[in-house]
């Protein structure tokens, strides 16, 4: 028994479907197990995770010494990637399963079962000036709130105002650095890098 | 500039896959598909910024899953061989074709499977494996012809894995 050979075009056109079962194979996974793989070989620079939350969608980033950013849906996730890449090491992974206890602590805050984050921070992406006025943000309680002023005279800085209101607005690690917290000093909200409305949420959360 | 590293997994990852599947088992393409991607991961600070990621992470791909092929081959005791011929006939439908894919020579196969699996321009794969353009689109096409005759002689029966 003799069979015709196989039409050129219907060979290149099985070659281009690729292998049987390429929608079935869950990329996210493999992909989330090699991250876990290349950080426990010290591999790693940055490790990213999204994840939703009442303000919005939120993009976690972790290096080996802790969390070191937190971003807003308003900051665009390439250029927030590119930054990190830029900024820290371009080797940055997306794992789920390496930012799971950020985002279990996140998770229980939102739901009001968490009122500090016991969390390793990594304040490298500010100046130490900056990295000095979030030291202080932290000490900032749960449900309270402080002025730009009270702030810096915290940080030890009274005349520096403006430079704490920068600080704060360029916080990397907001919600966790609860820059939410500082309001103007004529009672006025202030800004926030998330939106006002998300910063009245935290606040409203804060205070219920 | 280089895009950022998981943007890079999720726009060439389904090729990646392809390339690994169209050598590989399902199971053996996952664990050639991750060293793919560990690989790349390791070398990526050291990558050109004008890097053609696709022929890059393609080829490291084809030699990732030759690594297994011939991991595979010396592990598997012969008479297991008709097993996994039976467990991929059930899961592939054109099991001939891609068991004639495994079975070409590896310079044949780097070029067909940059080519028409993983969609490349012969520039790029000619970049990729090395060699001219014209080298490239010669392999590609003894590639073919001897994937047509393979599939002419045994339109059925996939070729052992030692057939090369």
């Amino acid at each position: 028994m003799t069979t015709p050979p196989r039409a050129e075009a219907d060979l290149l056109t099985a070659l281009a479907a690729g292998p049987p079962d390429a929608p079935a194979v869950d990329l996210t996974a493999l992909a989330d197990a090699v991250a876990v793989r290349a950080w426990q070989q010290g591999q790693v620079d940055v490790a990213v995770a999204g994840v939703g939350s009442p303000i919005g969608p939120l993009l976690l980033a972790a290096t080996p010494a802790g969390l070191v950013r937190v971003a807003f849906a308003q900051e665009d996730t390439d250029a927030v990637l590119a930054e990190l890449s830029a900024r820290i090491g371009p080797r940055v992974v997306e794992s789920g399963t390496l930012l799971d206890e950020p985002a279990r602590q996140l998770a229980e805050y939102f739901d009001r079962r968490r009122r500090d984050f016991d969390l390793a921070l990594d304040l490298r992406l500010a100046t130490r000036f900056r990295a000095g006025v979030l030291t202080a943000l932290r000490r900032v309680g749960y449900g309270t709130t402080t002025s730009y002023a009270a702030l810096a005279a915290a940080a030890g800085r009274p005349a520096a105002v403006r430079a704490v209101g920068s600080a704060c607005a360029t916080n990397p690690l907001p919600v966790v650095v609860p820059c939410h917290r500082v309001l103007r000093s004529d009672g006025g909200l202030g800004g926030y890098a998330g939106g006002l409305a998300a910063k009245r949420l935290l606040l409203a959360t804060e205070a219920a | 500039m280089l895009p950022a590293f998981p943007t890079v997994v999720e726009r060439h990852g389904p090729m990646v896959w392809r390339v690994c599947r169209s050598m590989l088992t399902a199971t053996d393409a996952e664990d050639a598909w991750s060293e793919t991607f560990l690989a790349a991961l390791q070398a990526y600070p050291r990558l050109d910024g004008d890097a053609h990621l696709a022929g890059w992470l393609a080829t490291i791909a084809h030699h990732k899953a030759v690594d297994r092929l011939r991991a595979g081959a010396r592990a598997r005791p012969v008479a297991d061989v008709p097993d996994v011929a039976v467990r991929d006939t059930a899961r592939d439908p054109d099991p001939a074709l891609w068991a004639a894919v495994r079975a070409l020579p590896d310079r044949q196969r780097h070029a067909l499977v940059l080519r028409h699996v993983a969609d490349l321009p012969y520039v790029d794969v000619a970049a990729a494996m090395g060699g001219t353009p014209a080298a490239a689109r010669r392999a590609a096409a003894d590639a073919l012809a001897a994937l047509r005759t393979t599939l002419a002689d045994h339109p059925d029966a996939p070729p052992p894995l030692e057939a090369r």
